[in-house]
């Protein structure tokens, strides 16, 4: 196909020329949201940036972090997105419904572990009393941890519409641009992932 | 039982009853307005009932995704939120003439007063009046058909109105915060204000802050993904630039507002320690966000105002704008520099001073693209054969005007000087000198250039200057004196004052706060008077200032389509070429279907879910807020099921309509300016426009 070169979007296969304009606007959009949400994000961890000192006297990086725990969540949610780019590779491949979906379905188990594990830590917190209400430095943290976890369970209910999606209707352009656009914010959260483990955790207790 | 429905409203909250109570002046302001307010509500609802509206309302306008119509709402929004914010100006003005040593409300319902005022000025009237002027200019500048994401459009118009509608309704039922259009905590926490005004503060902001961000990213997308073949950014119209700068910072400078008031109601509903005094908390960190939001705010704001005076000027002045690539790099410096100046609200608030000063240096800064500006648009005037219309005497005053609240500003950008002023009337001189002479003059002015487009009918001129010339003096009484009794030391946002020096001013400005009100009224009279002219003022032809860009070539109103067929842009002011070198008006050789998005109750569903949801959380109404996010969530998930196919209209409807347009225009003789402002200017423009080399 000649049009390889200027095609923005070859992964997701669409059949006709007009879809492949109508995708990009929609992902370049998708794009542009997830700069604004960087933006959310980097606000977030500058508010904790200036509240790591604010313990009040309260359980501290020490008392808050497992790094056990956090190694497991990060191999989950990685592991994820590698899975989803497995998807998306899949999609590009005409790899068929099913190997997508298996794909598809192993990240989302994925993600599903990461949001346990977190859920247990955030349990736990509760039980040695570092809960948000304790200190300027518990609020910061917990807003920042929750606000990637939202994300992220929105990620899986996301995920889980698509997938009836693709069972009801197949592969139309539609949900092939849903896909990529999924598999942005995935990566994305991934990322954002990084910066947790790395600035709250790691040089929490560093 | 009744705690559960109702969370913690009570009868007492109802405002208008309190006249049963007590029938002071201050009661009777307080719960006229409320009242008032209602009965207003109550009388268009009868209204569209006896005229049978409401199948028209619902079908042409609220499920409506039409970009012009969309704009036409906002800007209907804005002006609706106008009204109250003037009001609550006057009431606040006439407050101050008698507020030495008292004054004639109380002190809590002042702190009222202006906190709505401000709030409503910002986000539910100003921002409404930029995105709907952004909204019906955007595609139709780029040769576009519609928004790159029409759906969405319709769901920020939607988010905004809720906001506004908190607003409302927080004049009726309980009341709202005192701690300013800033809202700063801890005042506005929990230990201090339990309340629920500072939860109505904050959901207003929050939901109608994402409304602004998605105007911002859909303008933005549109302006990038949507223009017409060979409209290359460096021929995009001003007013188009000036939008892609605001819609860049809408998407970047929303999410600091909308964190600060989440983080703001996790402290007040769930006792977290973001912004408290004790336990770790740092309002600091509040007066960051919020000003990282707030200063780009005020571009966000002023710079389509920008756009529309320099479309203002080379119109009027039958001149290709003087410097467009100066103006363009002017305008996207302030975007970028205005990310770096947010510490200039807060001077006084513990920085070092070398702090201070770089912040300083970069407010000082901004005068410089600013200044590039008012050259530019002085050269433009320059030597043009200029038309004094209604558009042009709000030009003359913003001039003017601006440029004085401009050099106000530049006073305020020196920590040293602002030390000495801050938190005084001067800053409400000064703020008020650049929004009401820049911004609102810019839309006003825009709205008489663009009635014509949106609605096929000019605005009457003699009202309008009549009109203009009164916001003119208005403002320079209302608040040209506050620079004054600023530097003898008066503060802002205070119920009353002790030094009798103050006294003669505030009569001053109270009686100007009447000449605005009647500049308000003026509004309404031109509306009205051209409305009932509307035949001799009939403009269908669609170009009845001898325009430069794309919307002039349509016919006014244009079609639900915009264009019979997409433009191809072979320069800067193609329009203009076109005319001056013989024919704009000529049949293509061929009609294709055109393809439009359909109608949907989206934009319903959300006003109704997120005020739902709104109200809910600020009266701790839990099961209505669950159920109203419920309702919101359900709804987009089963709407990602449905195949969104739009409609289809045919080349042969396309073909009608644009050949009738043509052969009209075929029909009329083309008008010179001379006779722009006579019945004979049916929108037929005789060009005398000199084509830059
Ligand atoms: C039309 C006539 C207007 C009048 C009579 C008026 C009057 C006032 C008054 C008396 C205050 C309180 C000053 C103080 O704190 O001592 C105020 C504050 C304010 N006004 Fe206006 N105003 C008008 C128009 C506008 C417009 C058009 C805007 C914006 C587009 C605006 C934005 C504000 C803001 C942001 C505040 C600050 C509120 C706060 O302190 O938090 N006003 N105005
Ligand atoms: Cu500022």
């Amino acid at each position: 196909m000649s049009e390889q070169g200027t095609n923005p979007h070859p992964g997701m296969n669409l059949g006709y020329d007009g879809g492949e304009k109508a995708a990009e606007v929609t992902i370049f959009g998708f794009w542009t949201f997830l700069m604004s949400d960087l933006v959310t994000f980097g606000l977030v961890f500058a508010v904790f940036g200036t509240m790591t000192g604010a313990t009040a006297g309260g359980p501290g990086p020490e008392e808050v972090t497992d790094l056990r725990s956090i190694a497991i969540q990060t191999a989950l949610l990685l592991g994820s997105s590698f899975a989803f780019s497995w998807a998306s590779l899949s999609m590009k491949y005409h790899g068929g419904r099913l190997h997508m979906l298996g794909f598809l379905a192993l990240a989302a188990t994925s993600a599903l572990g990461f949001l346990i594990f977190e859920l247990i830590d955030l349990l736990h917190l509760v039980e040695i009393g570092a809960v948000p209400q304790r200190s300027g430095y518990l609020s910061a943290l917990w807003a920042l941890v929750c606000l990637h976890g939202l994300h992220v369970a929105g990620g899986l209910l996301w995920m889980g519409g698509m997938t009836l999606q693709i069972l009801l209707f197949g592969l139309t352009d539609q949900i092939k641009s849903r896909v990529t656009r999924m598999g942005l914010y995935w990566h994305f959260l991934d990322i954002v992932w990084v910066g947790i483990f790395s600035m709250v955790y790691l040089a929490g207790v560093a | 039982m009744f705690d559960a429905l109702f969370g913690r409203l009570t009868w007492d909250d109802l405002k208008p009853l309190e006249l049963l109570h007590s029938q002071s002046i201050n009661t009777l302001v307080g719960a006229g307005a409320a009242l008032a307010a209602v009965i207003a509500a109550i009388a268009v609802v009868v209204l569209l009932t006896v005229t049978r509206r409401w199948t028209w309302l619902f079908k042409e306008w609220l499920t409506s995704v039409d970009h012009k119509k969309i704009g036409i709402m906002y800007i209907v929004l804005g002006f609706v939120m106008m009204a109250r914010g003037i009001f609550e100006g006057v009431a606040m003005r006439t407050h101050q003439a008698t507020a030495y040593q008292g004054g004639v409300l109380s002190a809590e319902h002042w702190a009222e007063l202006f906190s709505t005022h401000g709030t409503i000025m910002i986000f539910f009237v100003a921002m409404p009046f930029i995105t709907g002027f952004m909204n019906y200019l955007i595609p139709l500048q780029i040769g576009a058909r519609d928004m790159a994401f029409p759906v969405l459009n319709l769901i920020s118009l939607a988010l905004t109105a809720t906001g506004a509608a908190l607003l409302m309704i927080s004049l009726v039922i309980g009341k709202f915060e005192t701690g300013g259009w800033t809202a700063y905590p801890p005042f506005t926490g929990a230990d201090f204000d339990p309340g629920p005004g500072p939860d109505y503060w904050v959901w207003a902001i929050v939901i109608s802050g994402f409304g602004s961000m998605f105007s911002g990213l859909n303008f933005a997308v549109t302006i990038y993904k949507m223009r017409a073949p060979g409209m290359k950014y460096l021929r995009m119209p001003v007013f188009t630039w000036t939008a892609l700068c605001t819609s860049i910072l809408l998407v970047f400078a929303l999410p600091p507002l909308t964190i600060a008031g989440l983080m703001q109601a996790l402290d007040r509903y769930l006792d977290f320690h973001f912004f408290t005094n004790d336990l770790g908390g740092n309002m600091m960190n509040y007066a960051n966000l919020f000003w990282m939001f707030g200063h780009p705010e005020v571009y966000i704001l002023i710079l389509p105002a920008y756009g529309i005076f320099s479309e203002l000027t080379t119109t009027f002045a039958a001149k290709p704008l003087y410097g467009y690539t100066s103006l363009v790099i002017a305008t996207m410096s302030i975007a970028v520099v205005s990310f770096c100046v947010w510490l200039h609200h807060f001077f006084t608030m513990g920085q070092s001073p070398s702090i201070n000063a770089a912040f300083g240096i970069a407010t000082a800064v901004i005068a410089i693209p600013t200044g590039v500006k008012v050259y530019v648009w002085m050269a433009t005037l320059w030597g043009g054969r200029i038309r004094f219309t209604t558009p042009m005497v709000y030009m003359v005053g913003f001039f003017i005007l601006f440029t004085i609240g401009g050099f106000s500003g530049i006073i305020l950008a020196n920590p040293a000087i602002n030390w000495q002023v801050h938190n005084t009337q001067f800053i409400v001189a000064h703020f008020h000198n650049v929004l009401l002479p820049g911004l609102i003059f810019g839309i006003f002015a825009g709205i008489h250039i663009w009635f014509p487009k949106a609605f096929g009918f000019r605005l009457h001129e003699t009202a309008g200057k009549i009109t203009a010339c009164l916001w003119i003096v208005g403002f320079c009484m209302t608040f040209l004196p506050l620079y004054v009794v600023g530097l003898l030391g008066y503060p802002r946002r205070s119920a009353a004052y002790d030094d009798p020096a103050f006294i003669p001013y505030m009569i001053v400005t109270m009686l100007g706060a009447f000449v605005l009100l009647s500049a308000f009224v003026g509004l309404i009279a031109t509306l009205w008077i051209s409305i009932r002219k509307r035949d001799e003022l009939a403009v269908p032809l669609g170009d009845p200032w001898d325009g430069r860009t794309l919307e002039w070539a349509t016919p006014s109103p244009p079609p639900h389509w915009n264009f019979a067929v997409i433009p191809h842009i072979s320069s800067r002011d193609a329009f203009v070429r076109e005319k001056s070198e013989g024919k704009p008006y000529v049949l293509p050789e061929e009609y294709v279907d055109i393809h439009m998005p359909s109608n949907t109750w989206a934009g319903i569903v959300v006003l109704v879910t997120t005020t739902a949801l709104g109200f809910a959380l600020t009266w701790w109404i839990w099961w209505l807020a669950i159920l109203s996010f419920v309702v919101l969530f359900l709804w987009f998930a089963a709407d990602s099921f449905r195949e969104h196919r739009g409609e289809i209209i045919p080349a042969s409807t396309v073909r009608t309509a644009h050949q009738a347009w043509i052969e009209a225009v075929e029909l009329s003789e083309p008008i010179t300016r001379d006779d722009e402002d006579t019945p004979a200017n049916r929108g037929y423009a005789k060009t005398d426009i000199v084509i830059a080399s």
